[in-house]
């Protein structure tokens, strides 16, 4: 069972092999019995995801479904769900109820699937690790000394472990293919703009965007078919016509121009990464598709760009959190300034401070112009150098991650070496193009994820590159030990 | 040396919008606290900001009636604090490229032999939103945030320092709050905060270039503050200054109970408030079209109707101006000269006798117990010849104290003017027999003694005579 893809349980359902009831069930006995170790969501409520299972079941027996009908998601807690406790992983909101439902949420609900627990992740998604969360740190399912990698590692690990049939992460700088490469899993960030962000709690509003982690490409185009969508509630959300996300799976690669970015293999990668990313291209060679060399020149500055950017606007969009009206206030305090002080301190951990202080930094007078203004123009040179390589090719292709999964507590006091982690992924952000990771192999029974990057809007020819390679080989659907 | 004071204008105006303007949440005053604050006024983790056209629409408005130009790109920029009553940590507004750019306010300063007008330069208007409210002392020892008025939008309108005195402020800022009521962007409450003035006042000795150091009076909402406490700013600058003093850059709030002003904090202690665009919306594009589109729902504006008011009815200058200070006061007019009023009488007894009445009750015309259908009829009498003048202003007052139609009155009060001359000319026979004196006086030269004896004939007619026939038939008999 834990092992069906999205269609087959899908089938099981409006086939009444199986009830919502049942399926929501055994999620949450596997959960019970897996999660206080491995700690991948903050909040289970079981009586919530049976209810909404339950009127699952009677929308199958009335016959009005949908794809993913009955069928449990797990949903990082960066997502505000109305009545369930809203984290974001940060004892700022510990005790927060969500008072209405983001849109991504909404899109479920309406879609008739259940919500299974939200999980945990990186505070506020800031980290590539998980172990920012204010809730503890997560276990990877493939070696439970390492990292899932994040932020949204505890959607990644509870995909992998199967405490859930999907799960949807976000992505600022990497944080859904990151923790896919590093668990072994399938994740894709949209098109900037493509997936609201209303009710989906800010970190870097013009970087941030949700998508779907799975075990499949295919299982992935499901997920797409309900997440994406214009929203007016969010300004920034594109008005593009909907679509079919599973339309191009099956269609062969005969001729797809494949681009391998020269600054995506060079210093800082992992040999056996490279090497199993590397093998993967020879597949996808096999598979017709032809190898054309690119450049991408900016690469090397887009991690500072992004340090420049995303705490910038995360500094801002963090001032909400002042102990006024919800979330942690400090019970001892002396006037507002000292409330507004003490409150920030005890409620924010010490990577978000350290981004706040940075955006602060880079936002005052004086520091603007040499800061921000230049981020923004280096971020337009950097969009510059993918609108140039496609061109060339209709894909992009490399690493996800310069690594396996890292152990817990290897990189925790080391930034710099942390924030390397997203060296291939941010640029994507930065650009707003589609990225995705796909499992592409082992390192030492690591998972290793290949990155492809495509063009806007180009989500479901990239779904396809994914799943025709998914066809040909098998490490998607490979286990980790001890979960079963 | 004299000294000359310089005066420039921020004024924060509420647009008149159904909605806040990122949020679909009312705008209406006075509801009970936070029930107008929906997840987006109260800044909950995740939510959006959404521009509400109807705002935008406002803007252009503002920006046609000033003759400025309109940015076919603005942006919206977050301005960083901390305040309570700031549910965002941060204000949206426009900072570097606004909404609306240059563009002009003429004035009139002071009355007759004095009044002079003058040309006020607008450096730019731009769309911003407001804050909450804190409540000091709701509970005890505890103050409350009212969330209401959190995202109410506003337009910001700035001058630059063209003004030179406290009556040139002043005539500024009520020119400006009528101009925005008669585009009907805001409905110029002040005492609910619809209109606000921050005051930005420096001295230097006159024929100096460089400005001086300025100060800045928050948040009047007055006319009368306004001016008490620009002319005590002058005075507290211009001593503090001649007794070899210096002027701070400083914020400072106006004391009614006092009449001083007081600083606030100054500029070092001011924020650095970190302005960058605020990536959640989407820099604000107007097209031409759109331009096009509020300027076909634009009310003709006040210099066009007192133009077209002195070609079409002829009326002076000076009516003109009077009868296009308010939008309610040309509406009015015009719609007394619609009923089939003549235009100059309408004007006189708009300007005059009804002017009069209201500022005695403190009544805005729209108030005015006699609707302009009313004062046309009053008028059509006068002009028909059925009553005079004098009998027209007990009619006036009759209505006005709702004691019925203009006929009715005329009829119930026998004001109806004596139009036959034989009942003219013997009266007149009776007052010449009764008032040889003033014959002989008349014939001797003295005009005065003409007038007596009209007045004395009305006496005689109990005002009832037609006047211009009571002239005719006396000069005939006294020549």
């Amino acid at each position: 069972m834990i092992n069906k893809s999205l269609k087959q349980l899908g089938e099981m359902l409006q086939t009444k092999q199986i009830s919502s009831v049942e399926l929501t069930q055994t999620y949450l006995d596997r959960i019970a019995q897996l999660n206080p170790e491995m700690n991948a969501f903050i909040t289970v409520d079981p009586d919530k995801s049976l209810a909404q299972a339950k009127q699952a079941d009677a929308m199958i027996a009335t016959g009005k479904t949908t794809a993913l009908t009955g069928i449990p998601i797990a949903q990082k807690d960066i997502f505000v769900a109305q009545g369930w406790r809203t984290t974001c992983a940060s004892k700022m909101l510990e005790n927060f109820i969500g008072p209405y439902d983001a849109t991504v949420i909404q899109q479920f609900n309406q879609a008739g699937a259940v919500n299974l627990g939200k999980t945990n992740m990186d505070e506020f998604a800031m980290g590539s690790s998980n172990e920012t969360s204010y809730f503890g740190k997560v276990q990877n399912p493939w070696d439970r000394s390492r990292v899932p990698g994040g932020s949204s590692g505890g959607s990644a690990a509870a995909v992998a472990a199967r405490l859930c049939a999907a799960a949807t992460g976000t992505d600022t700088g990497g944080s859904i293919r990151q923790p896919a490469s590093l668990c072994g899993l399938s994740g894709l960030k949209p098109t900037y703009g493509l997936a609201s962000r209303y009710g989906m709690i800010a970190f870097a509003s013009s970087l941030d965007q949700a998508g779907p982690m799975a075990r499949s490409c295919e299982d992935m185009a499901l997920m797409m078919n309900v997440m994406v969508g214009y929203d007016e509630r969010d300004s920034t959300s594109l008005n593009h016509p909907k679509e079919d996300y599973t339309r191009e799976l099956g269609k062969p690669l005969n001729g797809l121009k494949i681009g391998l970015p020269k600054e995506y293999f060079s210093e800082g990668l992992d040999n056996n990464v490279a090497t199993i990313v590397q093998a993967a291209i020879d597949e996808y060679r096999k598979l017709g598709a032809e190898i054309v060399d690119i450049s991408l020149p900016n690469t090397r500055l887009s991690i500072p760009v992004y340090y420049v950017l995303a705490p910038a606007e995360a500094s801002s969009n963090l001032s909400r959190y002042d102990g006024v009206r919800y979330g942690h206030r400090a019970k001892q305090y002396g006037d507002l300034m000292d409330m507004y002080c003490k409150t920030r301190a005890e409620g924010f951990g010490a990577e978000v401070k350290r981004r706040i202080l940075i955006g602060t930094y880079v936002l005052s007078a004086g520091y603007y112009d040499a800061y921000y203004l230049q981020a923004q123009k280096i971020r337009r040179l950097i969009a510059q150098d993918f609108e140039n390589a496609f061109k060339q090719c209709d894909v992009i292709m490399g690493p996800t991650a310069p690594s396996t999964a890292f152990k817990i507590g290897e990189k925790a006091d080391d930034p710099i070496s942390m924030y390397l982690q997203d060296i291939y992924t941010i640029a994507v952000n930065l650009a707003g193009l589609p990225g995705m990771s796909v499992p592409a192999g082992f390192s030492n029974n690591l998972p290793v994820g290949l990155q492809i990057i495509g063009n806007y809007f180009d989500e479901a020819r990239m779904l396809n590159v994914g799943h025709a390679y998914q066809q040909v080989t098998d490490w998607h659907n490979r286990m980790p030990e001890g979960i079963a | 040396m004299e000294w000359e004071v310089v005066i420039g204008l921020e004024t924060h105006v509420q647009l008149q919008t159904q909605s806040k303007i990122f949020s679909g949440a009312s705008t209406a005053f006075g509801a009970e606290p936070n029930t107008q604050a929906c997840v987006v006024s109260l800044a909950m983790p995740g939510v959006l900001p959404v521009l509400n056209k109807q705002a935008v629409q406002c803007a252009i408005r503002f920006g046609l009636a000033i003759d400025a130009e309109i940015a076919n790109r603005s942006v919206f920029a977050r301005k960083n604090y901390f305040y309570p009553d700031l549910p965002k940590g941060y204000q949206i507004s426009q900072y570097e490229l606004p909404v609306v750019g240059k563009g002009h306010i003429n004035i009139q300063v002071g009355s007759g032999e004095q009044a002079y007008e003058k040309n006020i330069r607008i450096t730019r208007a731009h769309l911003e939103e407001d804050a909450g409210k804190s409540v000091h002392g709701a509970q005890q020892g505890m103050s409350g945030i009212d969330l209401n008025r959190a995202g109410t939008p506003l337009l910001e309108i700035v001058t630059e320092p063209d003004m030179r005195s406290a009556a040139e402020a002043v005539a500024y800022a009520k020119k400006l709050h009528e101009l925005v009521q008669w585009i009907g962007i805001c409905d110029g409450n002040m005492q609910e905060g619809s209109f606000r003035c921050d005051v930005n006042v420096s001295v230097r000795r006159k024929g100096e270039e460089k400005l001086g150091t300025r100060r800045e009076i928050k948040n009047l909402n007055s006319f009368k503050f306004m001016q008490q406490a620009i002319e005590y700013e002058t005075r507290w600058q211009i001593e503090t200054l001649e007794d070899g003093g210096k002027i701070q850059q400083a914020t400072v709030l106006f004391n009614p109970d006092t009449g001083e002003t007081r600083a606030m904090r100054s500029k070092e202690e001011a924020n650095d408030y970190r302005y960058f665009p605020d990536p959640d919306l989407l820099p604000l594009a107007i097209s031409a079209d759109d331009i096009d589109a509020v300027k076909q729902h634009m009310p003709e504006l006040p210099e066009a109707m007192k133009q077209r008011f002195q070609s079409q009815y002829a009326l002076p200058d000076y009516d003109a101006n009077m009868l296009t200070s308010s939008r309610a006061v040309a509406d009015y007019f015009v719609a007394v000269v619609a009923a089939g009023a003549d235009a100059k009488l309408a004007s006189n007894w708009v300007m005059g006798n009804v002017a009069a009445k209201l500022n005695l009750e403190e009544k805005s015309i729209a108030a005015s117990p006699i609707n302009p259908t009313q004062l046309a009829e009053l008028i059509k009498r006068i002009q028909d010849g059925t009553i005079s003048n004098n009998a027209a202003k007990q009619v006036f007052e009759a209505m006005w104290n709702g004691e019925g139609e203009v006929d009715s009155i005329i009829e119930a009060k026998g004001l109806k003017q004596v139009s036959d001359s034989g009942a003219i000319e013997a009266i007149v026979d009776e007052v010449l027999a009764a008032n040889d004196a003033m014959i002989q006086e008349y014939k001797s030269g003295k005009d005065k003694a003409f007038n007596a004896l009209v007045g004395q004939v009305m006496k005689a007619s109990k005002g009832k005579a037609n006047p211009a026939q009571v002239n005719e038939i006396l000069k005939k008999k006294l020549s």
